[in-house]
C-alpha cells in the first residue's frame, strides 16, 4: 500500500472502490460517491499532505453511465486519481476549491467546457469560454456539435475591482507589443505599485480537447505535439506514453533513450532562449543576443540530424521516427562542447553584473508556503523549494536507471526571478551532461515496435518532465476502442496562478521580467 | 565589464549569409526588395505580428529572424508594438473563436495601405485544427490576406523569403 491509498482507505473505508481499468497499474484509480468527493481531497491534504496535480471530467454517456469528474493527487512518487460518477441529468460534485486553491481554475473549465457544476464554487464566471458564447454550449459533452461555428450572445465580463484614492487600471492585451502569445492582463495599482493582477486567458482556445476526440491514435500524437509549440516534444511523449500503458506495446529501449535526447535537447533549446529574455526584460541585451546564438546553433543541428527544428512529429506511438548514426553523436558532442564552453563565460558574466542584479533579485517572489498551495510545478516550483520533477519521482525510461544517469535537480527557495533563472542555468548544464551520457551508452536496436489500438472503456495516464515542467495526459478509450477523451494539463496550467500571486508588490515596469522568468504557455493553457 | 567586451570581440559578427543553396534566390528578390522598400516604404519596412490562435512553435522561429545569425533589420525589416504603425501584419493562426474580434480590430487599426501575410500551416487553412466551434481556420476567413508562408512552422530561411516575396 502507498502513503495516498492508506489516508484515503483508513478514512474513506468501504466507500472506496478500486478501479482495474486505469493504466499504468502503478497510478491507482479509486471510485468514491460524489457525496465524499471532497471529503477525500480534505483527508488526502491533511493526512499524507498530497498535492493537487489534475482535475478534470470526461463524459461517458457513451457507455451508458452518466458523467465522470476526477482529481488527481501527487505525494512524491505516487499519483493517485480519485473518481466519482455523476448522473447525466443536472450533474454536479462538490468543489474542492476552498481546499485546494488550483482546483479554483480547473472547476471553473469544467463548468465551463462540460457543464457540470462545483457546488460551493467562490466564483461562477466562466473560465477559458468567453462570455459571448451561448449559455447551453458545453463542447466537451458527447451530445455538442464541434464542426460548427458558435454564435455570439451579449455578455460581459465581471473583472475585479479595486476602489480607493489613487487606484488605477491597466488593461494590457490580448494583442501584446511583442511577439507573444494573446492573453489580457489587469492591473491595479497605486503609483508604481500593483496591488492586484488579474489574468484572462482562454484567447487560444482551439478545442484541442475536443479535436482529439475525432482523430485516430495515431494524428493524436501529432496534435499533442501542437497543443504548445515550443514544448512539442514533451507533450508527445507524454501522450504516446499515456497511449503505451493501455496497450501491450513494448516501446524498444533504443526508442526510449532517443525520445530522452529529444526531450533534452528541447529543455537546453528552451532554458537558453530563456534565460536570454529574462536579461533582455532587464535591459541586459548583450545576453539575449548571444545566447540566441547558442540556441539557433542547437536548433540547426536539430534540423540536420533531425529534419525538424523542434523535432515536431520525431515522437510516435511505440517509439521515435528518426534515428542517430555515429557520425550524428559525434555532430552532437562537439556541438555540445563548443555550446558549454561559451554558455559557462556568458553564467559568469550574468553573476557578476550587478545592474542585472539589481533586478532579477527579490523581483517577483512566490514564497515557498505559497507555492505548495498553488501546487507549482516544474522550474517555477523548483525555485520555491518544492522538490519535484518527473523524471526523478516518477521516472519513466530511460531515467528510471537512476545509478546510471545520476540525474540532479537544482532546487531554490528564494522564488525570485533569479531563482527561476538560476534553475534554468543548472538545468542547461545538467542536460548538456545527461545527453553525453546518453549518447556514449545509447542502447542498440529498433526505434519502433508494432502498436494495437487499446480495449474500450480503458484509461491511461502519464507523467512526463517538459522543459517548463511536469505535463499529465490522461486517456481514454470509447466504446469503439476510439479516443472518447483525452485531457491534457499543461505545466502553464497551474503555474498562471503562481504569478498572478507572485506580483501583487512588485513595480510595473518589472511585470515583463516577471512573466518571462515564469515563461508560461498560452495555448498549452488554453487548449 | 571586461568580459562582456571580451566575449563580444571574440564572437565577432556572427550574422551570416542564407545558405548557399537559396542564396541566389534571395539575391534576387533581396534586390527588387531593396527596390520596393525603398519606393513603398521609404528604405524601412516596419511588421505587427499578431497571434491570433497559434500554437507558439511560429512565434518561436519569428522570434528567430531577428537573432543575430539572420538578423533581419540588415533587409530594412524591423518589429513594432504598435499596429499604428505598421505597414505589414504577420499573422499566425489558426485564428480561434475568441480571437476572431482582438484580430479584426488589430487590421482595422492598422493605417492603409497595408500588407497582410497569413504565417504557418495553420494560419494559411487552419492547419491540423482545421474549421471548429473554437477554431475559424486560416487567417483569410476573417481578413483579407495577401500572401501566404507554408510550414508547420515555417523556418526562418522561409520566413525571410516569404516576407520578401509579399513586397515584390
Amino acid at each position: 500500500m502507498s502513503v495516498l491509498t492508506d489516508a484515503i482507505t483508513s478514512a474513506l473505508g468501504t466507500d472506496i472502490q478500486f478501479d482495474k481499468r486505469q493504466y499504468p497499474s502503478s497510478v491507482i484509480c479509486c471510485t468514491v460517491p460524489v457525496e465524499k468527493f471532497a471529503e477525500a481531497a480534505w483527508v488526502l491534504k491533511k493526512k499524507a499532505f498530497a498535492l493537487l496535480a489534475a482535475e478534470w471530467a470526461s463524459d461517458e454517456t457513451p457507455f451508458g453511465r452518466g458523467f465522470c469528474v476526477f482529481a488527481c493527487y501527487r505525494w512524491g512518487k505516487e499519483y493517485l486519481i480519485v473518481r466519482s460518477e455523476l448522473p447525466s441529468d443536472n450533474p454536479q460534485f462538490p468543489s474542492l476549491t476552498r481546499r485546494y486553491i488550483p482546483a479554483y481554475r480547473f472547476e471553473r473549465q469544467i463548468q465551463s467546457l462540460m457543464g457540470i457544476t462545483p457546488a460551493g464554487h467562490p466564483d461562477a464566471r466562466p473560465w477559458i469560454k468567453f462570455e459571448d458564447w451561448p449559455a447551453g454550449a458545453w463542447p466537451l459533452r458527447k451530445s455538442f456539435d464541434a464542426s460548427k461555428p458558435l454564435p455570439r450572445v451579449a455578455g460581459e465580463y465581471e473583472w475585479i475591482k479595486a476602489e480607493g484614492e489613487g487606484v488605477y487600471e491597466i488593461p494590457v492585451g490580448p494583442v501584446h507589443a511583442g511577439i507573444i502569445e494573446p492573453g489580457h492582463f489587469r492591473f491595479q495599482a497605486v503609483g508604481e505599485d500593483i496591488i492586484n493582477l488579474e489574468e484572462r486567458l482562454g484567447y487560444v482556445h482551439k478545442g484541442i480537447e475536443k479535436k482529439f476526440e475525432a482523430l485516430s491514435w495515431q494524428d493524436g500524437a501529432r496534435l499533442a505535439g501542437r497543443v504548445s509549440g515550443d514544448t512539442t516534444v514533451a507533450h508527445a511523449i507524454a501522450y504516446c506514453m499515456a497511449l503505451e500503458t493501455m496497450t501491450d506495446c513494448n516501446v524498444p529501449e533504443r526508442a526510449n533513450w532517443l525520445r530522452a535526447i529529444f526531450l533534452e535537447r528541447e529543455r537546453i533549446a528552451n532554458h537558453l532562449g530563456d534565460i536570454g529574455a529574462i536579461c533582455n526584460d532587464a535591459a541586459f541585451a548583450f545576453m539575449l543576443y548571444q545566447m540566441s546564438r547558442l540556441r539557433e546553433i542547437v536548433l540547426r543541428t536539430n534540423h540536420k540530424l533531425f529534419g525538424h527544428r523542434f523535432m515536431m512529429d520525431k515522437v510516435i506511438p511505440g517509439g521515435a521516427a528518426v534515428d542517430i548514426d555515429s557520425e550524428g553523436k559525434k555532430e552532437i558532442l562537439s556541438e555540445l562542447d563548443s555550446i558549454s564552453k561559451d554558455f559557462e563565460k556568458l553564467v559568469i558574466i550574468y553573476d557578476e553584473s550587478p545592474s542585472l542584479e539589481d533586478r532579477v533579485r527579490d523581483t517577483g517572489i512566490l514564497r515557498p508556503e505559497l507555492a505548495r498551495e498553488l501546487c507549482v510545478v516544474g522550474i517555477a516550483a523548483r525555485a520555491s523549494g518544492l522538490n519535484l520533477d518527473c523524471r526523478i519521482f516518477n521516472p519513466f525510461p530511460p531515467y528510471d536507471q537512476y545509478d546510471l544517469i545520476e540525474l540532479g535537480v537544482p532546487v531554490l527557495i528564494t522564488g525570485d526571478v533569479h531563482a527561476r533563472t538560476w534553475v534554468r542555468i543548472q538545468e542547461v548544464r545538467e542536460s548538456i551532461r545527461i545527453i553525453r551520457y546518453m549518447l556514449e551508452n545509447l542502447p542498440d536496436g529498433e526505434i519502433t515496435s508494432s502498436f494495437t489500438p487499446p480495449s474500450p472503456d480503458m484509461s491511461g495516464f502519464a507523467a512526463v518532465e517538459g522543459w517548463r515542467g511536469e505535463i499529465i495526459y490522461w486517456l481514454q478509450a470509447g466504446p469503439k476502442g476510439e479516443i472518447n477523451r483525452c485531457m491534457v494539463r499543461d505545466p502553464s496550467s497551474v503555474n498562471w496562478l503562481g504569478l498572478e500571486q507572485a506580483i501583487p508588490g512588485n513595480i510595473v515596469p518589472d511585470f515583463p521580467l516577471c512573466n518571462k522568468s515564469f515563461n508560461q504557455s498560452y495555448s498549452g493553457h488554453d487548449l | 565589464m571586461i568580459r562582456i567586451l571580451k566575449q563580444i570581440f571574440r564572437t565577432g559578427i556572427v550574422t551570416e549569409p542564407l545558405p548557399t543553396e537559396i542564396i541566389s534566390e534571395v539575391e534576387e528578390v533581396g534586390a527588387k526588395l531593396e527596390e520596393a522598400v525603398r519606393k513603398r516604404f521609404r528604405g524601412s519596412l516596419t511588421i505587427r505580428q499578431v497571434d491570433a490562435g497559434s500554437c507558439n512553435g511560429c512565434e518561436l522561429e519569428i522570434h528567430a529572424i531577428n537573432n543575430p545569425i539572420y538578423n533581419c533589420e540588415r533587409f530594412g525589416v524591423h518589429f513594432t508594438a504598435s499596429p499604428r504603425f505598421a505597414d505589414m501584419l504577420l499573422v499566425t493562426g489558426p485564428v480561434t473563436h475568441n480571437m476572431e474580434i482582438a484580430l479584426r480590430r488589430t487590421y482595422n487599426a492598422t493605417p492603409p495601405p497595408k500588407i497582410v501575410v497569413a504565417v504557418g500551416d495553420c494560419g494559411c487553412n487552419g492547419g491540423i485544427f482545421g474549421e471548429s466551434y473554437a477554431s475559424l481556420g486560416g487567417i483569410d476567413k476573417v481578413i483579407p490576406v495577401n500572401a501566404v508562408i507554408h510550414g508547420c512552422p515555417p523556418t526562418p530561411v522561409a520566413l525571410l523569403q516569404g516576407i520578401l516575396k509579399a513586397i515584390e
